[in-house]
């Protein structure tokens, strides 16, 4: 299985606190991976280096066929070359329709002037109902995206990462906040994504990454601790040491 | 196209019909054209007014739309103004030195000319030779496209440094209110070629057409500025319409979120901020030969703050919003400042307008940004909402 | 004046020995009474010889009248007195000897003696010898200041024997210092002025070098052959080093060649030889360029009828038939090359003291910065809210101040209750500022930004209508008149140390509130995470509105600090305001030693502009803006940022 993404020891520091140190990770072109481990240990600042928001104080970041050298593009051309990410807080345009939200989302061409003179095919109108109905969300496609409830949002934000057509997701604790049933939906989502692409989940959740049934890897102190199935990983014993404390 | 611009916004519509009928109203009501019930220093101050709501519509497609709050874009309005006022002034002073020297026993050699406009332009900042800058003044059509150009390139190259370096919000307020700044103490100077403090002046003379009067001149620029306006608004309308409309909002609500789905948001808000400057550059070239007199305190930047004021009293968001606001406040400005509103005696102390003006609208806009967000727009969208409902 | 010779005349009976030389003054002034009746500058001399051999003590008291026309001379008998008003046209006559009254006489039977200016010129170089060795060590140094200001060759031995007596050593000093600028200017031995000149090596004092540019003053001279004879600072070759129009017009001022015919003469000869429509047959209406105005003008000068111009080849082989120096006026080698060895020597110690100078400036002008910028920059790192009416608040401390000095008629005391008493006017605004307005507007930062300049617009006109448009006085204490001063290069005024006192203070008081105080820590906990602060019992609001009230007090402290040295207006305020944004900006939002920083980056910067482009302040505030803008290219969170994850959101 050739590697869609290749991180080779990465180290990253804040003030002299090292925030990822000596990190290393693969995933394929299409794999379902949660990456687990306790707070502050560099899972949110692994994923901001990965999409372009930090740099890396050293290490490489390549990605997809042929290699691109991530940390040479910006975020946004990072996006474009196929790395979506979702945040933890759900971030919609709560201004704009949810029909709206999906088109901006469409994976089209981005630059302004041709965004301009952009007017919907019919091959996009088709791909927004689709994605509409693969969230379940085909009755709210009119509605202002603020009206929506918490998991809707959730749902809509999926929906609009699938409309960018990722190779590469990236999912931070999606499952924050939601219902037992949102959060068997939220899973279908996940994987039937993983299905065409690569999606990594970042999760607290034990039951939810149970649920995904998939690679784990642990993060702890900004290197990888443990990699392996879950039940693998839950009996390692350096991993039972930094859950459960010394 | 039009027909969908239209009825995804009935507002345009309505905007553009009682354009075109104030406009009608207005010139067969005027000295030059009609009944003379209007004087033509009033369509002169109504056709500024509408130069003065052509830059609010940029001002909102710039902030209200894309949230970037300039405090720059009177600037490009100066700017533009000067280029058209260099051409003004100069063929018009060729005409004078031309017409000084034809009693002469020698016809003038065209050096001869080019000295004495250069004496009778910048003899008040004390030089005779004519600048580097006024290579051009003499070709209409070079400065029409400079009015375009030259603030367009300043904002390009303005915008491209600001927003790639990720300057957001409050500082890219006080960066463009820097600019602002930098650029009217520039002018300032006596050699800044531009005559200084003095300005340019005389622009309400059309070179070549001194037999025609103000009054009917006013119509004409009136006419201009009108028709500006509307294409401006359909401008405006179009753009954020569509799709780019979307994504400028977007950026506006969360820059963040819209670059991770692979929008290069600096190169929006420098497409956003350099159309937007254009449209205040030609704005100010219609305003100022209206105003006859342009100088580099017209640029300060408090005159860009001004403009947010408008825009934000008139209500962000919605482009006849920014044309209610610039049109309210511009108006009802000089009117209050002009000492036609009547005094109010208290007694004790007698509130005088002149002076009380900018109290009143300095608390006022406090207020309007206090407890209505939304501007007088708003009240429009309220109105709308209750007969829907 | 006449009082000032009665002061003279009591302080010199006082001090004059008892007995003076026999016959006294006015034995001595009959003498020469006739060459001091009708004086000139050729027979004044062995008069003022032989008063001052005398060494009488009253000599120099009567010279200095003399000088002063204070003298009056007794028609009936001839006799020289001093005057002092008495009762109607009388006056009571004063012996010019004794200084006692010597009874009353009528104006009319008195005749005022009035030498010409020339004669008081001698009079007044005899006076200097007194002068310099008077026994009031004040006076000394005042006819030391004197002479410093105008001397001539006769003062130099003068001077030289005064050296002598000197008790004093700072008077000494500079007594010697006289010596040998005059050594420069006046000295016979060129050996002498050498030495003179060379010791002036590093001396940033302007006398030296006001002594020394006459030295190497040159013109520029035509020669037919390589000069000889002469001092020659250098030969200048046609072309480079002399435009050759400039060598051209030399010649033609010296005599050497045919003038050159200007535009305008050859446009006058033109209109003078107009026939019938035409110039030499060139119709006039074909005249409107200047080369076919050359053409009638060859024309003409072919003919005979102006005079012919001067081709360029003529002008070029004229000006390389001579040659052309810059020459010395002053002839002896010798010490146009140590004076500008000297010089070259000055101009580098004053260029260092110079760039002292200019560091001071730059610290005192960052320091008025610094006090109308921090309590911005707290505000916008507290809140995140800019305050456009910041501006407005200094400009309360500075009416504050205003106000203050009208029921407070002491400066010092004045200022004194003036400090508090606007921090605490600005405190109570900014407070009522939060409270009223930003704290309904939170998490809306432009719209913060719009409001306070509403409010800011809204002050100003209000002060304008109470105090009027014209600039009110804030009068510093007298103890803070004038400068501290180095040398002639380096002076600051002592009210820019105060203010960089007062900064220096307040930033001390800021850190103490910040790092060591309750409020201090409470405020950078919300600085850092306002959601985690509230969370843990810290009220936000509170801590917004102390920090608000705090940083509008320092813009009123500011107030009063500026209206001291600038007038008090309404737009006093608004003039600092982009500065103070700007040094925020610069210096990185939230953190004192940002502020710090960017304050000394501002100031310092608009003072090396100013240094480079002296005559246009404009200019450089714009180029300093330019500098900004693309110095936010390279640090977009400023000199000191916050860095971490915190910042990025």
């Amino acid at each position: 299985m050739s590697s869609l993404l290749e991180v080779t020891s990465i180290s990253v520091s804040f003030d002299g606190f090292k925030a990822i140190n000596n990190l290393s990770f693969e995933i394929g072109e299409q794999e379902l991976r949660a990456i687990i481990g306790p707070n502050g240990a560099g899972k949110t600042t692994f994923m901001d280096i990965v999409t372009g928001k930090t740099r890396p104080d050293e290490g490489r970041v390549r990605f997809g066929e042929p290699q691109l050298d991530l940390l040479r593009l910006s975020e946004s051309q990072i996006a474009r070359a196929g790395v979506g990410r979702k945040f933890q807080r759900p971030t919609v345009f709560e201004a704009q329709s949810v029909r709206d939200n999906l088109m901006m989302a469409l994976s089209n061409d981005r630059l302004p002037f041709s965004v301009l003179g952009y007017r919907a095919t019919v091959e996009d109108g088709s791909r927004v109902l689709a994605l509409a109905e693969e969230i379940g969300l085909s009755d709210e496609l009119d509605r202002i995206a603020g009206e929506l409830s918490h998991g809707q949002k959730q749902w809509l934000e999926i929906g609009m990462l699938l409309a960018q057509e990722p190779k590469l997701l990236l999912v931070d604790e999606p499952a924050a906040g939601m219902t037992l049933g949102e959060r068997e939906h939220t899973t279908d989502l996940l994987r039937r994504a993983a299905e065409t692409r690569a999606v990594v989940v970042v999760e607290h959740d034990m039951e939810f990454v149970r649920r995904l049934d998939c690679k784990v890897t642990v993060l702890h102190e900004g290197s990888v601790l443990a990699e392996g199935s879950l039940d693998h990983v839950t009996a390692n014993a350096e991993v039972i040491d930094v859950y459960l404390g010394r | 196209m039009q027909r969908s611009l239209f009825a995804q916004q009935p507002s345009v519509l309505i905007f553009i019909s009682l354009l075109a009928i104030f406009t009608i109203v207005i010139t067969v009501l005027s000295e030059g054209f009609g009944l003379g019930l209007v004087s033509t220093s009033f369509v002169k101050i109504l056709g500024k007014t509408l130069c003065l709501c052509l830059i609010a519509i940029a001002m909102d497609l710039v902030w209200g739309y894309c949230g970037i709050l300039s405090l720059g874009h009177f600037a490009f309005f100066g700017l533009g103004g000067y280029m058209i006022g260099m051409w003004l002034m100069y063929e018009r002073t060729k005409d004078i030195v031309i017409a000084s020297l034809a009693s002469a026993e020698l016809p003038p050699t065209a050096e001869e000319i080019r000295e004495g406009i250069g004496t009778q332009i910048f003899g008040v900042v004390g030089g005779a030779e004519i600048p580097v800058v006024w290579y051009f003044a003499d070709s209409l059509f070079a400065q029409l496209a400079l009015v375009v150009l030259v603030p367009g390139l300043l904002a390009l190259v303005f915008g491209w440094l600001a927003f790639r370096s990720r300057v957001t919000g409050v500082y890219l307020s006080i960066l463009t209110q820097a600019m602002t700044l930098a650029l009217s103490l520039y002018l300032f100077q006596n050699d800044s070629g531009l005559r200084g403090n003095n300005g340019l002046s005389g622009l309400q003379n059309l070179p070549g057409l001194t037999d025609v009067p103000q009054s009917v001149v006013s119509v004409w620029f009136f006419l201009a500025s009108a028709l500006a306006l509307g294409l401006g608004y359909l401008l405006a309308a179009w753009v954020v319409s569509g799709k780019f409309g979307n994504v400028i909002r977007a950026i506006r609500d969360d820059e963040t979120r819209i670059r991770f789905m692979g929008y290069p948001v600096e190169a929006y808000k420098l497409v956003v901020f350099t159309l937007t400057a254009v449209i205040a550059a030609i704005a100010g070239a219609l305003y100022y030969p209206q105003a006859g007199i342009i100088n580099p305190a017209e640029i300060a930047p408090i005159a860009s703050i001004y403009l947010a004021v408008w825009v934000a009293i008139g209500g962000r968001g919605r482009l006849y919003g920014a044309v209610i606001g610039a049109a309210t406040v511009s108006l009802l400005s000089s009117w209050f400042t002009g000492g036609q509103a009547p005094s109010i005696p208290l007694g004790f102390y007698t509130i005088n307008w002149v002076d009380w003006w900018q109290v009143l609208l300095g608390l006022g806009f406090v207020l309007v940004t206090l407890f209505m967000p939304k501007g007088i727009g708003g009240l429009f969208d309220r109105l709308v909402r209750k007969d829907a409902a | 004046m006449l009082r000032f010779a009665c002061l003279l005349i009591a302080a010199m009976v006082c001090l004059a020995p008892a007995h003076a030389q026999e016959g006294g003054l006015n034995a001595l002034l009959e003498t020469h009474r006739a060459k001091i009746e009708k004086p000139s500058r050729t027979t004044i001399s062995p008069v003022l010889e032989d008063l001052v051999d005398s060494q009488l003590p009253s000599v120099a008291v009567f010279l200095e009248n003399w000088r002063e026309k204070g003298v009056w001379q007794r028609r009936s008998d001839g006799r020289f007195f001093f005057v002092k008003p008495a009762d109607g046209d009388e006056v009571m006559l004063i012996d010019v000897d004794t200084g006692a009254d010597a009874g009353l006489a009528d104006r009319s039977e008195l005749s005022n003696l009035n030498p010409n200016s020339g004669v008081r010129a001698v009079i007044a170089a005899a006076l200097v010898q007194f002068q310099l060795s008077d026994p009031d060590p004040a006076r000394r140094l005042q006819a030391l200041t004197a002479l410093a200001r105008d001397a001539n060759q006769s003062h130099l031995s003068i001077l030289r024997e005064a050296i002598e007596a000197e008790t004093d050593p700072d008077i000494k000093a500079r007594k010697e210092r006289l010596e040998r600028l005059l050594t420069i200017r006046f000295g016979s031995d060129s050996a002498n002025r050498v030495a003179a000149i060379e010791s002036f090596a590093g001396d940033p004092g302007v006398d030296a070098r006001a002594a020394l540019n006459p030295l190497v003053a040159t013109s520029i001279k035509v020669f037919d052959a390589t000069p000889e004879g002469v001092n020659v600072a250098r030969l200048l070759t046609p072309g480079s080093d002399i435009e050759p129009e400039v060598a051209y017009q030399l010649l033609v001022d010296a005599g050497k060649a045919r003038p050159i015919v200007p535009l305008s003469e050859r446009k006058r000869a033109l209109i003078a030889n107009i026939q019938d429509g035409a110039v030499a047959d060139i119709p006039v209406a074909d005249l409107v360029t200047q080369e076919a105005r050359d053409r009638a003008y060859l024309a003409l000068a072919a003919a005979g009828a102006v005079p012919p111009l001067v081709s360029r080849e003529e002008q070029r082989s004229a000006v390389a038939a001579h040659v052309f120096a810059e020459i010395y006026s002053e002839p002896d080698p010798a010490l146009t090359t140590a004076a500008r060895q000297t010089l070259s020597d000055i101009s580098g110690t004053v260029g260092f003291y110079r760039f002292i100078s200019l560091a001071l400036d730059g610290l005192s002008l960052a320091s008025i910065y610094f006090l109308a910028a921090i309590g911005l920059a707290i505000t916008f790192g507290v809140m995140g809210v800019i305050n456009m009416a910041h501006g407005e608040f200094i400009m309360i401390g500075a009416y504050t101040g205003y106000v203050v000095q009208q029921f407070i008629p002491n400066y010092t005391a004045s200022i004194l209750v003036a400090l508090p008493l606007a921090f605490a006017v600005a405190f109570m605004a900014g407070v009522a500022l939060e409270r009223l307005v930003i704290r309904h507007l939170a998490h809306r930062p432009l719209e913060t930004l719009l409001a306070t300049f509403g409010i800011s617009i809204a002050l100003q006109q209000i002060a304008k209508n109470i105090f009027g448009t014209q600039a009110r006085p804030l009068t510093s204490p007298s103890w803070l008149d004038g400068a501290w001063a180095l040398n002639d290069v380096v002076s600051v005024s002592y009210i820019r140390i105060a203010i960089f006192v007062l900064a220096v203070v307040f930033m001390g008081l800021l850190l103490f509130i910040l790092k060591r105080t309750r409020l201090g820590l409470e405020i950078r906990a919300v600085t850092q995470n306002p959601r985690m602060a509230s969370s843990m019992g810290i009220n936000p609001d509170r801590i917004n509105m102390m920090t608000f009230g705090l940083g509008s007090g320092i813009a009123g402290i500011a107030g009063v600090a500026i209206g001291l040295f600038a007038k008090v207006t309404s737009e006093l305020g608004s003039g600092y305001i982009v500065q103070s944004f700007m040094t925020v900006v610069v210096g990185g939002v939230g953190n004192i030693w940002g502020t710090l920083a960017g304050a000394g980056m501002i100031g310092s910067l608009q003072k090396v502009i100013e240094f480079f482009n002296p005559s246009n302040t404009l200019a450089a505030q714009t180029y300093m803006i330019i500098f900004i803008i693309i110095f936010i290219q390279f640090r977009p969170k400023g000199i000191i940022a916050l860095k971490g994850r915190a910042a990025g959101d």
